[in-house]
């Protein structure tokens, strides 16, 4: 990292990658853009008005309650699925062919399109045929969740939950598969206890790891779209509708073009704070720490 | 071709500027190459940072002004303005 | 540091002087807690299992059969629901763009990545870390936001509801990932082998060729695993940019649900077809993800 060589000719290999991805980010960025302060109403007919769709937007009361349930969602997602992450990754088998097995069986859920993802769920929790729902009502519980919100959320969260913690117990797996098993020889000669073992040789080995996934884990749940709305629609109500869902039902659905791309914005700008204070973190972090070596 | 992305007025001065800014920090950067140091900001930060920090703040410090309170947006414009130019100084 | 090592130390006499606890006890202890941690990781995988078992089970029955009464296995095995899919092109052909699509985008994305990465882990330059950053909050734009611009700017480069649109729209997130992952495995191979190459008479695009890619051969095989997967399992932008030519499987799945009620069958087994090109891929770098999951970085 520190023997990097100031060359601008660098930029020359990053063209192509620019061209492209600015193409697909840029354009429609400026169009979100322009979009944001005129009424549109067709391809030619468009009004100027200012900042006013930015305060509607700001003051729904709507939206605010989105963003708030789409924060709380993040929170709890992670606070479930990083510590389950860690914990089947210590439990995952080391090598031989169980270790391929389990690994091929816990990436499943990733590779799973999210609206089938979505489907897979409504399936399995409807009372009349799926096994969760059925079973539950068996016995005699009153789950429901086209009607109960409660119920809508602990599903929403059980299915995320199904779904991404494999990411974070795959990424924790190979951070652990990088210990060399020295470290465990000499922890075993000081009769370290198991805790010993994870506080002082796993956990320190898993920062850099953990630091990813928090941070994949945290922009995908932000975006969280296909699946509740499959799922749930968003209902009951709109107990479990998050923000990307309320962007798109107002783009799509109501063609209110200058608002939602207000919206847009608005929920751009959140998420380039959060991304930039998370990036700075992550850099000061691998700054602060003496290189090591490759591993 | 590009009359579907409704430009206005306000919109490309706004990108312009921008524009202008990046290609501006990029000569001043091969000019004199910028030192990383400490100002009042918490973190060492570049010049490249602090115009970044200063863009972001300047955004909010917009949204802010224009969803909860009634004054002009001008006043907006000079605040972050004169905030931009306090972080490029001391941040 | 010390302090613990000592107390162990200590722990270690103690343990020594008075505890009575035989090596093959030990042993026993040790079997046991690992026959613990099998039951746990046998117990969280039944739970994973099962709602994709679910799937597998209804998409082996009639559809009166799934209304009808509640079964755990199917009572009278049907392949119907897949010979409807694999005979009907309307079905099919939802698998083949996606597909390609994917094929596509995972293409072009390692062929830019790659060059963009090694720069990035061996070079400074002008604005680098801003590129980067700017980058990552690629990764981090929500699909939602750029929905309408994405279907005009298509429409009016005339890209609309073709593979290639899909493809490039998915650049979007995927070109950023593939930068960080391989940017990270670059990373950790030592500058001297780039150096030593040039001084053997390597020009730079015979050294990244023949030299450098091999030696990440692992780095970009968990890359091209991550650019299928989110590719893959992406939904809004591929809807969005496509009507009949290009539409992928995750949309016409959606066509299950017709006035006369939900066929449950047919969308259970093009469910279960969804999964598995997925576990193909798995299954060719299922190597590469033990060694180098961790993104290169550890």
């Amino acid at each position: 990292m520190n023997n990097k060589v100031s060359n601008n000719r660098a930029w020359l290999l990053v063209l192509p990658m620019l061209v492209l991805v600015a193409f697909s980010a840029i354009i429609p960025l400026m169009t979100v853009v322009n979009y944001s302060v005129q009424d549109v109403l067709g391809p030619n007919a468009s009004f100027f008005t200012g900042t006013e769709w930015f305060k509607s937007m700001l003051n729904d009361s709507a939206l605010q309650a989105a963003f708030v349930r789409q924060i709380a969602f993040s929170l709890v997602i992670l606070a479930i699925q990083i510590p389950l992450g860690i914990g089947i990754a210590l439990i995952m088998p080391k090598r031989g062919w169980q270790a391929s097995a389990v690994l091929i069986l816990i990436t499943l859920p990733l590779l799973i399109p999210w609206n089938v993802v979505g489907s897979i769920w409504q399936i399995f929790t409807r009372g009349d045929i799926g096994l969760m729902g059925w079973g539950l009502r068996e016995l005699g519980i009153d789950y429901n969740i086209t009607r109960h919100s409660g119920d809508a959320w602990v599903t929403i969260v059980l299915m995320d939950v199904w779904h991404w913690t494999p990411l974070v117990a795959m990424l924790c797996y190979s951070g652990l598969r990088s210990i060399p098993e020295a470290y465990y020889q000499a922890a075993r000669i000081d009769r370290a206890s198991k805790w010993a073992v994870f506080r002082y040789i796993q956990l320190p080995k898993l920062t850099n790891v953990l630091v990813i996934a928090v941070l994949l884990r945290f922009m995908h749940s932000f975006m969280i779209y296909a699946e509740p709305f499959v799922l749930t629609g968003g209902g009951p109500g709109s107990s479990t509708t998050f923000l990307s869902q309320a962007l798109t039902t107002m783009a799509v659905g109501q063609q209110d073009l200058g608002p939602s791309a207000a919206f847009s914005l608005i929920y751009f700008l959140v998420i380039l704070l959060v991304s930039w204070v998370f990036y700075t973190t992550i850099m000061h972090m691998q700054k602060d720490k003496p290189p090591q070596g490759g591993a | 071709m590009m009359s579907w992305m409704v430009w206005t007025l306000p919109t490309a001065l706004f990108f312009s500027s921008i524009a202008a800014m990046l290609a501006g920090m990029t000569v001043w950067e091969i000019v004199s190459p910028t030192i990383e140091r400490k100002g009042f900001l918490p973190i060492a930060t570049t010049r490249g940072d602090r115009l970044f920090i200063g863009l972001l703040s300047a955004a909010f410090i917009h949204l802010g002004v224009i969803g909860f309170t009634s004054l002009s947006i001008w006043i907006a414009l000079a605040v972050s303005a004169v905030w931009l130019l306090v972080l490029m100084r001391w941040g | 540091m010390s302090y613990r090592l000592e107390n162990t130390q200590q722990g270690e006499k103690y343990t020594t002087i008075f505890s009575r606890i035989t090596p093959a006890q030990r042993r026993h202890r040790s079997a046991r807690s690992r026959w613990r941690a099998n039951c746990l990781l046998g117990v969280y995988l039944i739970l994973m299992i099962l709602p994709i078992y679910w799937l597998i089970n209804m998409s082996l029955q009639t559809n009166s059969e799934i209304l009808g009464s509640m079964t755990l296995w199917p009572q009278n095995l049907t392949f119907d629901n897949y010979i409807r899919i694999f005979t009907n092109s309307s079905w099919y052909m939802g698998y083949v763009n996606s597909m390609l699509y994917v094929a596509m985008n995972m293409l072009i994305t390692i062929c830019v990545a790659l060059p963009a990465a090694y720069a990035f882990s061996r070079f400074t330059f002008i604005g680098d870390k801003h590129l980067f950053f700017w980058l990552l909050t690629n990764l981090m734009a929500p699909p939602a936001v750029f929905l309408l611009p994405y279907f005009q700017l298509y429409y009016s480069v005339g890209l609309f509801d073709t593979h290639i649109a899909v493809a490039l729209a998915h650049c979007l997130f995927n070109i950023p990932l593939a930068i960080w992952i391989l940017e990270g495995f670059m990373s950790s191979v030592p500058r001297e082998i780039d150096e030593t190459a040039y001084i053997d008479g390597y020009s730079f695009p015979r050294f990244f060729v023949k030299i450098f890619i091999p030696m990440i051969r692992s780095g970009i095989g968990v890359t091209l695993f991550f650019l299928f997967m989110f590719s893959w399992v992406e939904l809004l932008l591929a809807r969005t940019l496509t009507a009949t030519n290009a539409q992928p499987i995750g949309m016409i799945m959606t066509r299950t649900s017709t006035a006369s009620g939900i066929d449950w069958g047919t969308l259970a087994a093009a469910g279960v077809l969804t999964i598995i090109p997925g576990i193909l891929v798995v299954y060719f770098v299922r190597n590469h993800i033990a060694k180098g999951f961790a993104l290169g970085r550890t």
